[in-house]
């Protein structure tokens, strides 16, 4: 699998020193203060487990603590003090990861007070930072925890613009700041688009970008931009003397330049792909993955050479023109051909039922004579999406010393009749189907018609 | 003559040999399969399904096989009826988003409720043969509107390849109130109450004097084919559509009822439903209900939750579920997933959801009954449209697919646009010659 370049080592967000060199500004400026909430020991026995990485054991055992995976294996002994489980009959893996999502910045309700996802008035926009918009009382993440499963995720800012600004990756636990929900040290990303939105946004007010040549035009010219800031504060961290003057929408560009930043770019046509790491090439930078990549199965080869993640949906297709050629093999085209492949949402809906998108995906597969394993598929929710985050060293697969973001299905995750049972993040018990006090009420929805009922 | 369904290739073969012959007014038996009639009853092992002349002749088990029919072996596998959709724009548009191929809404047009989308349907869509070989047999097909609180008339669809493609024209008349209406009416929703009722009385104004109605003038309420179109639903001979979310636009929209009583009221949405359910009931409305709508989306659907159709399903209303609502673009074979999320959440405490039966059926006769059409189509009870699937494993589990298809008795194609998309880059390299050259 080659998803390796496209999750270089992630590089602190918040530990201590930020990121940057030691003369240059603060790179960390909103730092998480996200803390794990208390678990106990949980040994879960008799359970079926995909470990997240093609790992797969029948009547096997998962027991972690203190936040971490301590060991997965057919039989483990319960220490003293540990809460054990019977998963007799259900299933063990990691929490779903969904590499793109606008719940925060496009919460519910979608009302125009709340529609933050856009900053749709210059088709460059890298200065701003999804974090700042992301409200973290939308009743979707919520949902995304009891019914998806979900206990990481990305937001990203709209599709807009070329460049959207920059993405925060959260933990899918409810706080009173975003700061309290951010991954803590997980590298920031990018957010790009290509293709339609941009020029038909920009087109309609009539500026450039109106066409796709257009895209390309102000990309590369933001990125020539970019590559001269880059160049006067190299200068300075190695020279001194005066500091250049700060430009927030360069500082993202430059991260990106310098491998600091990952970017996700929104891009659908296999054409337009191409052309995007052409112009990858030119400056210097990496795309670590094209999201709604729905003509990935037509350059799997050229993506897998490049080193490039593809995020897609399982069958979304033909809701406008460069989704007209959507499939519903994607997935298991690019799995055959060795890519770093993933599920993504894009959706408030959608997330709460990942796993079934993926179990669909397997089953096209399946029929076209691709016989894609279901611990294996598991990657595509998990795994592959925490490379593509650069957050795979801490969470994504059941690995002793991992987080201990953990779901308990009540039957086989990838069957339309399962549904999550018990969530963990960090070890702590965040979601329990049988235990209503152990589901999250946003503070929009308390006292509202429908508080606290089984969503 | 024996044909046995053992793979998709073979189905495909059969497929296309029997659309070799289609004159042919043979009796199909279908045997051996799991048999689901789509009208709530449960899944029959070892059912058959036999029909002839494009109906269903019977369906269930012990049915015996007639003298001279096809026989299709069906044993491992699942015989349903198909999928009925809605509400779409199958047929209607190539792409949501194309707008040049989109006939779905006409913002620009002086008219409103007279405007009829049958003329407009397309069979030889690439979306209709890509969800057709998903099991979708028939779509209910509505128009949009921005302009006026009244979408248009709508028809039921079927996706047979060779048609006829209209099954139902002008099968309904469709209303947007709540916040959409409000929208559409100038603001507010009261602004829609006054819309909604002043264009019936208008109507009843036309019948009265059809020669001195205006519906002319440039700045007319109502068009002269709109209030037409409106006496059709004021006589029931159209049902009323209703897409309605928040508890207590439902309970204004049932109290048209008592105003006019002829009319045949039909909701769609109805997000929180649940919590006007008996109401609902014992008002004999049917509900065409987003089926997994359950996020505040909006300030009139505070209330969504999973639990919305099997909670009114319990107290009384006869459950059918909609693309209404999905966030994620049509695909219309979705549904079906979204029938067995209904079913999943009966194993979850706290949720109410809906059997397997029920679930099915609020994919096939569900939305055909709230259309006045069950005796017609969605279920395999005898004398239906012979719309009849096979499908390689359980139709609501997220593995299955269709291994046939037949609308009106007739074997449908199995490839699609999409499957040859698949086959030309099973590879993604190139051969000898560009891909544009490997058909």
């Amino acid at each position: 699998m080659a998803c390796t370049a496209a999750a270089p080592p992630a590089k602190s967000a918040s530990s201590s020193p930020p990121p940057g060199k030691a003369l240059g500004y603060n790179h960390d400026p909103f730092p998480s203060t996200y803390h794990a909430y208390p678990g106990v020991p949980t040994l879960v026995t008799n359970v079926t487990v995909y470990d997240g990485e093609g790992g797969r054991i029948d009547h096997g055992a998962v027991l972690f603590a203190d936040g971490k995976v301590v060991q997965v294996a057919q039989s483990i002994a319960a220490p003293a003090g540990a809460t054990v489980i019977d998963g007799t009959g259900k299933w063990v893996t990691p929490g779903v990861i969904d590499v793109h999502s606008h719940l925060g910045d496009y919460p519910s309700p979608g009302i125009s007070a709340l529609s933050d996802g856009n900053e749709a008035t210059a088709p460059v926009t890298a200065e701003v930072w999804a974090e700042h918009s992301v409200w973290p009382q939308d009743p979707g993440f919520s949902r995304a925890l009891t019914n998806g499963g979900v206990t990481t995720l990305q937001i990203l800012p709209g599709s807009a613009n070329l460049f959207g600004g920059r993405s925060v990756v959260l933990k899918n636990v409810y706080a009173r700041t975003v700061q309290g929900m951010k991954f803590p040290g997980a590298p920031y990303g990018l957010k790009m688009a290509c293709g339609e939105n941009p020029k038909r946004v920009y087109g309609s007010k009539g500026r450039e970008p109106s066409t796709r040549m257009g895209n390309i035009a102000v990309d590369r010219e933001t990125w020539a931009k970019a590559v001269e800031y880059k160049r006067k504060w190299d200068k300075y961290e190695k020279d001194g003397g005066d500091p250049p003057s700060r430009d927030i929408a360069m500082d993202t560009l430059a991260g990106v330049l310098g491998g600091e930043i990952l970017v996700h770019n929104h891009c659908y046509r296999a054409d337009e792909m191409a052309n995007v790491i052409d112009m990858s090439k030119e400056f210097g930078y990496h795309v670590t993955a094209f999201h709604h990549a729905v003509e990935a199965y037509k350059i799997a080869d050229l993506l897998k050479a490049n080193d490039i993640c593809a995020a897609v949906w399982a069958d979304w297709y033909g809701f406008k023109m460069e989704s007209y050629d959507g499939i519903p093999e994607n997935l298991a085209l690019l799995q055959k051909n060795g890519n770093c492949a993933m599920i993504h949402s894009d959706d408030q809906n959608g997330i709460q039922r990942l796993n079934q998108e993926v179990a669909k995906a397997q089953a096209a597969g399946r029929r076209a004579g691709i016989v894609i394993p279901d611990e294996v598929a598991w990657e595509w929710l998990s795994y592959n999406p925490a490379r593509a985050l650069g957050i795979a060293d801490r969470t994504g697969s059941l690995k002793p010393g991992k987080m201990a973001d953990v779901v308990l299905w009540n039957g086989n995750p990838l069957s339309v009749y399962s549904r999550p049972e018990k969530v963990w993040i960090d070890g702590a018990m965040l979601y329990d189907a049988n235990n209503p006090k152990l589901r999250p009420v946003s503070d929009f929805e308390l006292g509202q018609p429908g508080s606290g009922d089984v969503k | 003559m024996k044909a046995l369904l053992r793979s998709a290739a073979a189905a495909a073969a059969l497929a296309a040999a029997l659309i070799a012959a289609p004159a042919m007014a043979a009796t199909t038996a279908i045997v051996g399969g799991t048999v689901a009639i789509g009208d709530g009853s449960a899944p029959i092992p070892g059912g058959t399904v036999v029909f002839t002349d494009g109906r269903v002749v019977a369906a269930g088990a012990g049915v015996a096989v007639p003298a001279g029919a096809t026989v299709i072996d069906a044993q491992g596998k699942w015989v349903s009826a198909g999928l009925v959709v809605g509400l779409s724009n199958l047929g209607l548009a190539d792409s949501d988003g194309i707008e040049e191929s989109n006939d779905g809404s006409a913002a620009g047009s002086p008219f409103s409720a007279a405007i009829d989308v049958a003329p407009a349907i397309n069979p030889d869509g690439v979306m209709v043969g890509n969800e057709r070989a998903g099991g979708v047999t028939r779509a209910i097909v509505a128009p949009g509107n921005r302009k006026s609180i009244f979408q248009g008339q709508g028809a039921v669809i079927s996706l047979a390849r060779n048609g006829p493609s209209v099954t139902r024209p002008r099968a309904f008349q469709y209303v947007e109130l709540g916040e959409g209406g409000a929208d559409a009416a100038g603001g507010s929703r009261p602004a829609a109450y006054v819309a909604l009722h002043e264009a019936l009385a208008e109507a009843q104004d036309y019948r009265r004097s059809p020669a001195s109605f205006g519906g002319r003038e440039k700045d007319s309420l109502l068009k002269r084919p709109d209030a037409q179109a409106l006496l059709a639903v004021l006589d029931g001979k159209e049902p009323l559509l209703v897409h309605v979310e928040r508890a207590s636009d439902i309970r204004s929209v049932l109290a048209l009822k008592a105003q006019y009583p002829q009319i045949r009221l039909v909701l769609v949405g109805a997000s929180e439903g649940w919590m006007v359910a008996r109401e609902i009931a014992a008002a004999h409305v049917p509900v065409i209900a987003a089926a997994l709508a359950d996020l505040p989306e909006a300030f009139e659907r505070v209330a969504a939750t999973e639990s919305n159709v099997g909670r009114m399903a319990q107290a009384g209303v006869t459950p059918a579920i909609s693309l209404v609502d999905a966030s994620a673009p049509a695909v219309e074979r979705n549904i079906k997933q979204y029938a067995g999320n209904l079913v999943a959440i009966t194993r979850v405490p706290g949720s109410t959801g809906l059997g397997w039966g029920q679930a099915f059926a609020a994919i096939t006769s569900g939305p055909a009954q709230a259309l006045g059409l069950d005796g017609e189509i969605g279920s395999l009870r005898p004398g239906r449209h012979a719309d009849v699937v096979v499908w390689d494993g359980d139709p609501l589990e997220l593995a299955s697919a269709p291994v046939a298809v037949f609308i009106d008795g007739q074997p449908q194609p199995m490839t699609s646009r999409q499957t040859e998309l698949r086959d030309r880059y099973m590879t993604p390299t190139e051969g000898s010659l560009p891909k544009a050259y490997d058909r």
